[in-house]
């Protein structure tokens, strides 16, 4: 496909990272020479420098012959503009970025009248992570599949958990649970684990269940599975904004330590039941003066990557609670993997994977496609949900007289509001959605997983 | 520095002479020549040391900007040399060093020769000479980079090390769709030529060796007086062509896609206008030896030859008067466009350098004043003509230093400077005992190892070749 990125900060490189992998054609367009030409020699794409928003500018990139444009700049404004000219112009699909909480609430009217394909919003897509990991805190990462009846769960094996030593098998035949194992992450490794594979302490694994199933099998290998009750979050800006909103809305006790005033007053007026605090969260006495050892979640969400590695060390350090901590800029996944920080957000990542499944999706049109798309081990490991409409070759054949390709799984399939964790003799069947997890990326279609 | 991957690029390279070798093969084998088992066992050699190097594919598959340059200066080197050995053995250049210098004058499309007699040599060897400006001409890493499995930014750095001019630009998103475009109009270009040729009464052979060779900007020709004892309408069609390979190939592509504004950028109308001035004044100025029809022929043939450094000959221009004379060495340093096949310092970079010099005038006037370089109504960065600049001063470096050296065989100071200017700007024939009816046998080894520096240089765009000789690239 022929795709425009308009704007290239940390979205529009991460988007043209893995659109680029993907086999897409891409042209980015930016003001500034040296981040077009960085994008450019980074990746296999043609960069074009103006103002994405200029009829001339996306002429230049070719807005004629373009499928799609993603709009990525700074600028809620601009990324609209740049879409309602886009639209004009060339006949292509167009995504926004929007993050203005003001036109956020109004983004199905703006999708609708303006002719937008997608209208995204990291920040909320941000707190709505966040707050899926706080209601159950065992997990370092939830995502959710088919509206949430099935949830894919991340989560670290700590020293003493009785699932060490035991096989991937085991847990069905002795903890009697329904859960799917997909991958084992292990140092630098990652594993689509079989039957018999045997988890070691410090494991990182990721599962396939339905929600009551999931409860079921944490209870047993003792995990805590309520909602935390109350949290404390460093930093007020636009995700905290987003995450109060629903954290209140679930009836969680939400403290917020803001060091600018201004943005205090402004967190109060919009959220009077959240408790609102005007300090410096680097100074570690007003922490614990704010009762950070009682605390069951911290969540730093400062500007500063740096500044919220080191809060979370320190709270590490001073309760045992649940720990999100936001990374927006800064790389060196390894290095904050060592770190054992609980759960880490990453916006951009976020932005950009809500934004490729459109595009697979938009790419296929054969009759089953991808419906919901994570990346479970960024790089490696993915897991797709597909809908199958039409007849193929899976469907209607026992799963165990199935050719697969090596490094597949069917994690699970979803039949008329019923969760099938399959096993050999299940079928696909017209009209399932599968989940699918895999270590060839982008899958395109169901047919993809078969030899 | 990822020496595993440069050496299996290198791996690479050799397999694809290999390949390319098999047009010499075919040829001997039809004129049943008995350099065939010379050619055949140099294909097969390149062949399996290609095959084992390339069979294990290096972990490490990352290559940074250095690399690039280091790769491409090294895979021209091992391509002159493979593309030696077959010269060398036939016995048809008996010294190495000649068998050499014939190699790299034909891969770097210099068609500067150290053979007498042309037409002594054998129809595989003839073909061979041709095929290398063909290869040559377009680069051939980017046309590797087509079938060989590297990541796009690795591909942009080995495009941005060969192709010539200050800036690339991509025509298409892709690295490798652009390079699969570009050879598709260099490819047809070519076939329009073998088939005018053709009808102009030249032997299959004759136009086949031809069309490479101008294709390539190189020059070899298959008789001792070049092109001049072809047909006037035969010489016509290598003018219009010399020209149309040194135009940049993008504006074609524009061209097939309608868009004229951008094909005619100010590049090619530059160009355009050189040649036509260079062509009315030396016309006027040699009408008074030959008709006047003739002597726009004749100046139309060597302008267009030696701005596009082409390097064929009609007429001996070595005896026409001093004023077209000078104007035929000064188009020579001009050279062809930016993006095309052609060498010298190229169109753009002159027009770069002069709007620059423009602006610092002005900047001396009004010291306060902020101004930027336009063209096409496009700014251009700093870092563009920062580049140019430097270029620049290395190109004069280069010049002096060889002149210098070359001086040592004690020839007169036109020879010297237009051997050196021949070279470095890959344009084959010079002035006086370099002229277009002699050869550059006479020079001493040394002299020519620093010709065939030169011309690689002139090639690969000076860096490349810099790079491989500074302690710092190998540095870990």
């Amino acid at each position: 496909m022929n795709i425009i990125i308009v704007g290239c900060g940390k979205v529009g490189d991460a988007l043209a990272e893995q659109l680029n992998e993907e086999g897409n054609n891409l042209t980015v367009i930016d003001p500034v020479p040296a981040k077009v030409n960085e994008v450019a020699t980074k990746y296999d794409v043609l960069g074009v420098v103006g103002n994405g928003a200029t009829h001339a500018t996306q002429q230049e990139a070719g807005i004629q012959d373009a499928d799609l444009l993603i709009a990525v700049t700074g600028s809620d404004e601009l990324n609209l503009l740049c879409c309602l000219i886009a639209k004009k112009a060339g006949n292509c699909q167009t995504i926004a970025r929007v993050r203005n909480p003001q036109y956020s609430s109004e983004a199905p009217y703006l999708k609708e009248e303006l002719g937008l394909a997608m209208v995204i919003n990291p920040e909320q897509a941000a707190a709505a992570e966040i707050a899926r990991v706080l209601h159950f805190p065992s997990a370092l990462k939830i995502d959710t599949f088919a509206r949430g009846r099935v949830e894919l769960l991340k989560f670290k094996l700590p020293e003493n958990s009785p699932l060490v030593g035991c096989s991937v098998k085991e847990i069905t035949t002795k903890l009697h649970c329904d859960v799917l194992v997909c991958t084992v992450e292990r140092d630098e490794d990652a594993y689509i684990a079989n039957g018999d594979f045997v988890f070691q302490e410090k494991d990182v694994i990721s599962i396939v269940a339905s929600p009551r199933n999931a409860n079921h099998f944490f209870k047993k290998i003792k995990y805590k599975v309520n909602s935390v009750k109350d949290t404390m979050i460093v930093g007020g800006g636009e995700i905290t904004h987003y995450l109060c909103e629903i954290l209140l809305r679930d009836g969680i006790d939400v403290k917020v330590l803001e060091r600018d005033e201004k943005r205090c007053e402004e967190l109060c007026t919009a959220f009077p039941d959240v408790t609102v605090i005007h300090g410096d969260a680097s100074d570690q006495s007003v922490l614990l003066e704010e009762g950070l050892t009682q605390a069951s979640a911290f969540v730093s969400l400062t500007n500063l990557d740096e500044e919220n590695i080191l809060l979370s060390l320190f709270a590490k350090s001073s309760m045992d609670g649940k720990l999100v901590t936001k990374i927006n800029r800064i790389d060196f996944g390894k290095v904050i993997n060592h770190l054992d920080l609980d759960t880490i957000i990453y916006p951009k990542n976020i932005t950009a994977d809500t934004i490729i499944r459109y595009v697979r999706a938009m790419g296929n049109t054969i009759g089953s496609n991808v419906e919901t798309l994570y990346n479970i081990i960024k790089g490696k490991v993915e897991a797709a949900e597909f809908i199958i409409r039409e007849r193929s070759p899976v469907v209607g054949v026992p799963l165990h007289q199935l050719r697969f390709r090596s490094g597949v799984l069917i994690a699970a399939i979803l039949r008329d509001r019923k969760v099938i964790i399959p096993r050999g003799n299940d079928m696909i069947q017209l009209g399932d959605a599968v989940v699918i997890v895999s270590n060839h990326l982008a899958l395109h279609d169901i047919m993809d997983i078969l030899e | 520095m990822n020496y595993r991957m440069i050496f299996y690029v290198l791996g690479w390279i050799l397999f694809f002479v290999a390949l390319f070798l098999f047009v010499p093969d075919i040829t001997a084998l039809i004129y049943s020549e008995s350099v065939f088992w010379i050619y055949c066992c140099v294909s097969l050699i390149c062949l399996l040391a290609g095959f084992i190097i390339t069979r294990k594919r290096p972990e490490n598959k990352t290559l940074y900007a250095r690399e690039g340059h280091v790769i491409a200066a090294l895979s021209w080197i091992t391509l002159s040399i493979s593309g030696a050995l077959p010269l060398f053995l036939t016995g048809e250049i008996p010294s190495f060093i000649d068998a050499l210098f014939e190699s790299v004058s034909g891969f770097t499309t210099t068609g500067a020769s150290v053979v007498a007699d042309v037409e002594a040599l054998s129809h595989a060897t003839l073909i061979w000479r041709s095929f290398t400006h063909w290869i040559g001409g377009m680069g051939v890493l980017v046309f590797i980079m087509v079938f060989l499995p590297l990541s796009g930014a690795t591909n942009m750095h080995i495009m941005k090390a060969e192709s010539p001019g200050p800036s690339v630009s991509k025509l298409v998103p892709r690295v490798k769709k652009t390079a699969s475009l570009l050879y598709s109009i260099y490819f047809v270009l070519t076939l329009v030529e073998f088939v005018l040729l053709l009808c102009g009464g030249m032997s299959v052979f004759q136009a086949l060796n031809t069309a490479f060779a101008t294709a390539g900007t190189g020059g070899f020709g298959v008789l001792n007086t070049s092109i001049g004892s072809f047909s006037p309408y035969i010489q016509i069609i290598v003018t219009i062509f010399m020209l149309l390979f040194s135009i940049n190939f993008n504006s074609y592509y524009f061209l097939i896609k309608g868009k004229l504004r951008e094909a005619f950028t100010t590049e090619v109308r530059v160009f355009l206008l050189i040649v036509f001035l260079t062509i009315l004044l030396i016309t006027i100025n040699i009408t008074g030896i030959y008709t006047t029809e003739d002597a726009l022929r004749y100046s139309a043939f060597s302008v267009a030859s030696l701005i596009s450094t082409t390097g064929y000959s009609t007429v001996d221009f070595n005896q026409w008067p001093e004023i077209s004379r000078a104007l035929l060495v000064l188009v020579m340093f001009v050279g062809a466009c930016a993006g095309s096949t052609g060498g010298g310092i190229k169109v753009s970079r002159i027009v770069i350098l002069f709007k620059g010099l423009a602006k610092e005038i002005k900047v001396m006037i009004h010291p306060r004043q902020v101004s930027k370089i336009q063209i096409d109504s496009h700014s251009i960065d700093h870092e563009t003509v920062r580049s140019v600049n430097v270029y620049m001063v290395c190109y004069v470096l280069i010049f002096v230093l060889s002149l210098l050296v070359i001086s040592f065989d004690d020839h007169d100071m036109v020879t010297n400077f237009t051997a050196v200017t021949a070279t470095i700007n890959n344009i084959g024939p010079g002035l006086e005992l370099v002229g277009p009816t002699a050869n550059f046998a006479f020079f001493s080894d040394p002299a020519k190892l620093v010709l065939i520096f030169d011309m690689l240089a002139g090639r690969l765009e000076l860096f490349p070749m810099l790079l491989l000789f500074t302690p710092a690239t190998w540095k870990k």
